[in-house]
């Protein structure tokens, strides 16, 4: 990649900051280059991040319906999936699954909560409530 | 000749004068003052760099990179990434560190925790002790991070150089700037489960030398890069590796399930750009490496094998824009294109290594 071709795309999803890539000069030396963005990468990034967010809005709109607990939306709200929140709150996967569904996830002791809390890193009430908005 | 970095307390003895790394003052807040940050591609062999130059031993990020022979290629379908395998463009995490600790004989010293507070604890005592030390932690919950780029992704690392009560002071090579992170947040990312958890893992070296013996480095260094990109005994790393995922396409190109091989296509590109360092990166670092050590050794042979390696990491480049074109536009997929895009990577990696085979 030439010096010149460095992509320094303004869309991107660094938050202000820039990469470091390393290019080649007109001499034909490599050195590092500061980098704005990437058209490719943002591209890959938010589509990632927007698969994330539509999960998080689908279990939130089956929470409101109730069909699925509250639970199901904070997992995927902190852009986890089940066998994440199963590893770190230690339960086993298949645990976890039951406590999606509503009556299971109302009648959890506060123990299992607490768990569940610390794994998600949020306190017991938000994580028995649905936010108004996803 | 290598210096010893264990004790403080003697070390100061010296007075501080000695140009030795170890003759530093004892405090983090002095020690804030005297680390400079370096900006680079990729984390882990950021760390390397910048730690290293602390203790007095200048090294390029390229140089770390190569001599710890951490360009690979993989794709490992039992680890998975939200859902999907793991495809790797390096060896895995530590690897710069563990390469760098082998062949430069750092007597790098390497902590896991079951106990978080005790995790603590011993980077408190470190860091308080006027020490870096090497963190390998989870992206998510590193609070300084763009929300967009907050996955869970757990092999990131980041040298923490200080401390101000309950704020670290962090160097994230990635970063163009230094850092701070609340003591809490800090303890979640060291500890954060899943795949590649990092179990609060900590690292820093105990002897760094004062110079590196490039001519006599540098082959041991090849040949492992050779060996893990042309000699593995599975058909899932290395060249073969990249072949392989050629061929996976074709096989979800058949299954004619569009929102999927979508899905695959956007996470191979974002495991090559993002947790990549941006356009192939790790291609272009290993041609750096291969540029600056046909400088100092005035080798003809390295700097054609550089030449190589950027046309190789321009045609992954050309890969993703491809992918990321096809998955844009709507009824514009061509598998056959993208597959002979892979098979173009492969050829350009295969033809690098032909001829570092006559170097090493």
């Amino acid at each position: 990649m030439k010096e010149d071709d460095v992509p320094q795309y303004a869309g991107s999803a660094y938050g202000g900051h820039k990469k470091l890539l390393y290019a080649v000069d007109d001499a034909g030396n490599y050195k590092a280059v500061e980098s704005v963005g990437c058209e490719i990468e943002a591209h890959a990034t938010y589509d990632a991040v927007a698969e994330l967010r539509s999960r998080a809005t689908e279990a939130w709109q089956r929470a409101r319906r109730g069909d699925a607990s509250p639970l199901e939306y904070h997992m995927y709200q902190r852009r986890m999936d089940v066998a994440l929140l199963a590893q770190t709150a230690g339960f086993f996967r298949w645990r976890v699954r039951r406590h999606l569904a509503v009556s299971r996830f109302a009648a959890l002791p506060e123990s299992v909560l607490r768990r569940y809390a610390d794994a998600l890193g949020i306190d017991m009430a938000a994580l028995r409530r649905l936010p108004d908005e996803p | 000749m290598t210096r010893a970095l264990d004790s403080t307390g003697s070390l100061d003895a010296r007075g501080a004068g000695a140009v030795s790394a170890c003759a530093r003052p004892a405090t983090a807040e002095h020690e804030a003052g005297a680390f400079r940050h370096l900006h680079a591609a990729h984390c882990e062999s950021g760390v390397m760099a910048s730690m290293l130059g602390h203790y007095g031993l200048p090294v390029s990020e390229p140089m770390a990179f190569g001599l710890a022979a951490a360009l690979a290629f993989a794709v490992v379908p039992f680890i998975k990434l939200s859902g999907l395998p793991l495809i790797a463009y390096r060896m895995p995490p530590r690897s710069v560190v563990r390469g760098l600790d082998k062949r430069l004989r750092l007597k790098m010293v390497y902590k896991r925790f079951r106990d978080e507070a005790e995790g603590m604890r011993v980077l408190d005592r470190r860091l308080a002790e006027g020490h870096l030390v090497g963190l390998q932690t989870s992206v998510y919950w590193l609070p300084y991070f763009p929300d967009d780029m907050r996955f869970h992704f757990n092999a990131h690392n980041l040298i923490v150089y200080g401390r101000r009560g309950d704020e670290y002071l962090i160097s994230d090579p990635v970063f163009e700037a230094p850092v701070v992170c609340d003591r809490a947040s800090l303890q979640r990312a060291r500890f954060a489960k899943g795949a590649l958890a990092a179990k609060g893992m900590l690292y820093y070296p105990t002897a760094v030398p004062e110079s590196i013996d490039l001519p006599r480095l540098l082959k041991p260094a090849l040949r492992a890069n050779l060996r893990t990109m042309t000699g593995a005994p599975v058909p899932i790393i290395g060249i073969r590796g990249i072949r392989y995922l050629g061929r996976k396409l074709l096989r979800m190109e058949r299954r004619r399930d569009r929102r999927t091989l979508e899905r695959f296509l956007g996470h191979i590109v974002r495991m090559q750009e993002e947790i990549g360092t941006g356009g192939a990166g790790f291609r272009f670092l290993y041609a750096s490496f291969l540029h600056e050590s046909s400088k100092q050794l005035g080798d003809e042979l390295l700097a054609q094998a550089a030449t190589r390696m950027t046309d190789a990491g321009d045609t992954w480049r050309s890969f993703a824009l491809a992918a990321t074109r096809m998955c844009k536009r709507r009824g514009d997929m061509n598998v056959l294109e993208l597959v002979e895009l892979l098979h173009g990577c492969a050829d350009r990696e295969a033809e690098v290594w032909r001829l570092l085979r006559r170097f090493v």
